[in-house]
């Protein structure tokens, strides 16, 4: 969408038949649960990847291929699975998960953790040897080897973790599954997040409201970005 | 994987903790004028009412919900599903109640065990609609099977939802009715809700079959006309689209609110929401006809069709 648009979007966002609220609350529906996802993605996986990155073991090029093969895991399915978990006939059932915000941070940490692990591994393998070597010659121990990798690394980190989050923001399959795209009925969003409710107006052939959804989530991702982008160069201090 | 899980677990009671507390934060901004000491002992509780998308596209259940809530001081989660997806929720104990329209497979929910409490809840009606310059010649045919039949005799195109919804299988009950098996490149199914159907059947200049409200609701954003109309406007009473409500049995899932359930179910059911749901209007038209509310005894809303004391196992 060209910048000339935007005048002629501006006043169609004014009269839109959105309730109060509605638009606000899916946002935040949508930052919460795919940032929570990929933060704890994150924590994870972050971990791993030196853990992965560092050692060497047999079996270590078998454990790269499954990541990277998780990275293409279709998020229907990782929805699917997520379901059975969560129902209340699976093993999570006790918990009363389904249908809610937490049943989606569950399915997008299983789908945001394979891309951050994956180019976190390939960041930090992308790290030169002497950098470690040079940290441990001066007295460092194996932790501080580790974090002047990860300092070496962050941009790779950084394009991981963005990955991840563009992966669990943009996605629709899984979270429609185990959230099952609800709000209130006052239109305040408990589980519908702007992708569902995309596929929702697109379903009532309301294309011009899911266009405009659309274009709202295009410019979250892209301020997300500018962010992460940023906090990047700016280094990560420790 | 279990590692994984176990991990889940901790992190999930963080998350669980700081979402409550958002939706407390969202609750005292949505509905302070709303007492507190005096309300039932179900307040604060949460419904999960799964329906099909017929239903919720219309916009009937938020227009009728806010009542509900406000009276009950209880929030009502509904999850737009196909009719077979909506009984298969509450048959896996993830629903506490069910809003849907396939008879057929409301008894067999019924027949074992799943639901109770069955109540006709309100109708509208099936209608085939196609292109306005109608290829098939369908127009003002009386009967839905023969226009189904001349639809496949000339093979034009039809959208059929294919999703195991309410409105599929009435679809498939219809072409069984007309002694066609429906399939080659003409018989397109969408696997989609019926709002999509409809969109695809406009972009195709294809027939497909509609619920009324749904239809009407949508009348705007396509292109395509009431060919065969529905029992309501005269036309043959196999395009019925009853409706109905249960609760989920809460013998054989301990977890689900019944009790919630119930009320949710006395209320759509009382007189005065039986009037605001026939005072629905979209464009100005009626989308629902209430049916729970009658002076005379229908038995068998609370039964399978054809059930029997004499005929039930021993």
């Amino acid at each position: 969408m060209s910048l000339a648009a935007i005048p002629e979007l501006a006043p169609a966002l004014l009269d839109l038949p959105f309730r109060e609220g509605y638009v606000r609350s899916i946002v935040f529906v949508s930052l919460y649960v795919s940032v929570t996802a990929v933060a704890l993605s994150t924590l994870f996986s972050v971990p791993v990847a030196v853990a992965i990155g560092f050692a060497d073991f047999p079996g270590k090029g078998f454990v790269k291929s499954v990541v990277n093969t998780g990275m293409g895991f279709p998020s229907v399915v990782v929805g699917l699975i997520v379901l059975f978990a969560v129902s209340n006939q699976g093993p999570l059932g006790s918990l009363d998960l389904v249908f809610t915000r937490e049943a989606m941070i569950m399915s997008q940490f299983v789908l945001a953790t394979p891309p951050i692990t994956a180019i976190t591994l390939a960041a930090v393998s992308g790290v030169d040897e002497g950098v470690r070597d040079a940290a441990r010659a001066l007295g460092g121990t194996r932790l501080d080897a580790a974090l002047v990798v990860l300092k070496e690394a962050r941009y790779g980190i950084a394009t991981a973790i963005l990955a991840g989050f563009g992966r669990a923001v943009s996605e629709v399959g899984s979270v429609l599954i185990v959230g099952g795209n609800i709000t209130s009925a006052d239109g305040i969003s408990k589980t519908r997040t702007l992708t569902t409710a995309i596929q929702l107006e697109a379903r009532q052939g309301q294309y011009e409201t899911a266009m405009i959804l659309g274009a709202v989530l295009v410019a979250l991702v892209l301020t997300v970005n500018a962010v992460v982008v940023h906090f990047g160069d700016s280094g990560v201090t420790r | 994987m279990t590692i994984h899980r176990r991990r889940f677990v901790a992190a999930l009671g963080a998350g669980a903790v700081a979402s409550t507390a958002g939706c407390a934060r969202l609750g005292l901004g949505g509905e302070s004028g709303a007492g507190s000491d005096d309300r039932p002992a179900v307040a604060g509780e949460e419904l999960t009412l799964t329906t099909t998308t017929s239903t919720y596209d219309t916009g009937l259940l938020d227009e009728i919900h806010t009542d509900f809530e406000d009276l009950y001081g209880v929030t009502v989660d509904a999850v737009a599903q196909g009719t077979g997806a909506a009984l298969e929720s509450a048959r896996n104990g993830d629903a506490d109640a069910v809003m849907v329209h396939a008879r057929g497979l409301e008894d067999e929910f019924l027949r074992n065990g799943y639901g109770v409490n069955r109540r006709d809840l309100m109708f509208n009606d099936f209608v085939i609609v196609g292109p306005e310059s109608d290829p098939a010649g369908i127009r003002g045919t009386g009967s839905a099977t023969d226009a189904l039949a001349a639809i496949a005799e000339a093979g034009e195109t039809f959208v059929s939802r294919g999703d195991n919804s309410g409105t599929h299988a009435k679809e498939l009950t219809l072409w069984e009715a007309a002694g066609t098996e429906p399939g080659g490149d003409w018989y397109q199914e969408t696997g989609t809700g019926m709002g999509e159907a409809l969109n695809a059947a406009t972009q195709q200049g294809a027939y497909t079959l509609s619920d009324r409200g749904t239809f009407i609701s949508q009348r705007s954003e396509i292109d395509l006309a009431i060919l065969v109309q529905g029992p309501i406007e005269g036309g043959p009473e196999i395009l019925a689209n009853p409706y109905g409500v249960m609760a989920a049995n809460p013998g054989v899932h301990d977890g689900v609110n019944y009790d919630l359930a119930m009320a949710y179910i006395g209320w759509i059911t009382s007189p005065g929401v039986q009037e605001s749901i026939s005072g629905y209007e979209v464009n100005g038209e009626q989308l629902f006809f209430p049916e729970a509310v009658s002076e005379d005894p229908n038995f068998g809303q609370y039964v399978p069709e054809g059930w029997s004391s004499d005929s039930a196992d021993e």
